[in-house]
């Protein structure tokens, strides 16, 4: 395939279509992200080069093509416990606290938004596992989301390859809690069937979701502009608990944008609580 | 501060020095178990030992049993790097005290990452592969 270099035509059309489509905003100096990123986009549709693969597009309204031209735009990078102490401060100070509060209801809800291939709200699941004593007697909803079928559908199957199981994961819960299948590593139905994941674009209409105690939503808001970082932050707060926690990521942060959340400092990371 | 890098292949011995090498740690090389031991004798204790398993004279678990028998070395960090993937033989190395588990191929992050998740004290944490 043709690795010509991108038109601004071409550089422009992927800037407003995944701009319309998913409000993250892109501009000229993310052309290398978008080469890398349409470069299998267009090989696998048979198109020589991105630009005719654009072309394609500009040419006549294609619906699947163009959403696979926005999932490639917008797939997050993720990992196994990504920056370590979100993690930390659930098992040190959260859990303990949810089971008090919660204790008569037994319930608790923790959402990965933008969850990717699924890594986070796993990694979620198998710290439970490990941390979260008497989990058992309790009924526990991990969602992960995303606006991507491609992500969700690797999520869900729960196969990862040796180079996503290294980042991140101890050798010990690599070992306890998945199963190696030829060159790839399955999550134990035990903890595969904790998750559920379900299509969700932040900036459109959101199917129900459960009142969650915990959301992770890392490295997501970066994305987006002001005004629809506060439109979303308002939609999120509407499905908080009363006192719910709210883990953004460490560039990241609900100051200046929604007053309805407070800072809390605990250990090496940040959160936000509902206020 | 040095880490003790055990490999018998000369090129990941070089692969893992320059990684190790801009976190603020000196580097002192072994080429198999035994190589290893004696460099231990030596020195004072490193602030992380990454093993290889498979060498010729002591491969990398009989290394890091012998490691773990002597009392000196009771909290001595020690990452095994290899390309054993079978998880019998991770659970083998962890239940001889391998502290972490890198499967070759890796990148230099993931390396980087593991020393942190164990507490290896890091003097330039933030390396330039980060």
């Amino acid at each position: 395939m043709s690795v010509a270099t991108l038109t601004p035509e071409a550089i422009n059309y992927v800037c407003t279509t995944v701009r319309a489509r998913s409000a993250i905003e892109l501009d000229v100096s993310k052309s290398y992200l978008i080469e890398a990123r349409l470069a299998p986009v267009a090989k696998d549709n048979g198109f020589d080069s991105i630009n005719d693969l654009i072309q394609a597009l500009r040419g006549q309204r294609q619906l699947k093509l163009e959403s696979q031209l926005v999932e490639a735009m917008t797939t997050n990078e993720t990992s196994f416990f990504r920056d370590q102490h979100p993690f930390e401060t659930l098992r040190k100070t959260l859990f303990s606290e949810i089971k008090t509060r919660n204790a008569a209801s037994k319930s608790l809800n923790i959402w990965s938004a933008a969850c990717s291939t699924g890594q986070e709200i796993y990694s979620i699941a198998m710290h439970l596992r490990e941390h979260f004593a008497d989990l058992a007697s309790w009924k526990v909803q991990l969602v992960g989301t995303d606006l991507s079928d491609d992500v969700l559908k690797r999520a869900a199957e729960a196969r990862f390859s040796q180079i996503e199981v290294n980042r991140g994961l101890p050798a010990s819960m690599l070992v306890k809690h998945f199963q190696r299948n030829g060159l790839h590593w399955e999550l134990k139905p035990e903890v595969r069937n904790m998750a559920r994941f379900m299509k969700l674009n932040l900036i459109e209409r959101w199917p129900p979701l459960p009142v969650m105690d915990i959301v992770f939503l890392r490295n997501v808001l970066i994305y987006f502009c002001p005004e629809t970082k506060r439109a979303i932050l308002e939609k999120v707060r509407r499905v908080m608990a009363p006192n719910a926690v709210l883990f953004l990521g460490a560039a990241e942060t609900t100051m200046g944008l929604d007053a309805g959340f407070e800072r809390v400092q605990s250990d090496n990371s940040v959160y936000y609580r509902l206020k | 501060m040095y880490a003790l890098i055990i490999d018998d292949s000369r090129a990941m011995r070089r692969i893992l020095s320059k990684i190790v090498m801009p976190l603020g740690l000196e580097v002192v090389e072994a080429e198999n178990g035994q190589d290893g031991l004696d460099r231990l004798e030596e020195m004072e204790p490193p602030e992380v030992i990454l093993v290889d398993w498979n060498m010729p004279v002591m491969n990398g678990l009989d290394f890091v049993k012998t490691v773990r028998a002597d009392g000196r070395y009771a909290n001595q960090k020690i990452m095994m790097v290899t390309t054993e993937t079978e998880p019998a033989q991770m659970v083998r190395a962890l239940m001889a005290g391998v502290d972490e588990f890198a499967m070759k191929p890796f990148t230099a992050d993931v390396l980087v990452e593991k020393m942190k998740l164990i507490g290896v004290r890091l003097p330039n944490p933030v390396s330039s592969n980060e």
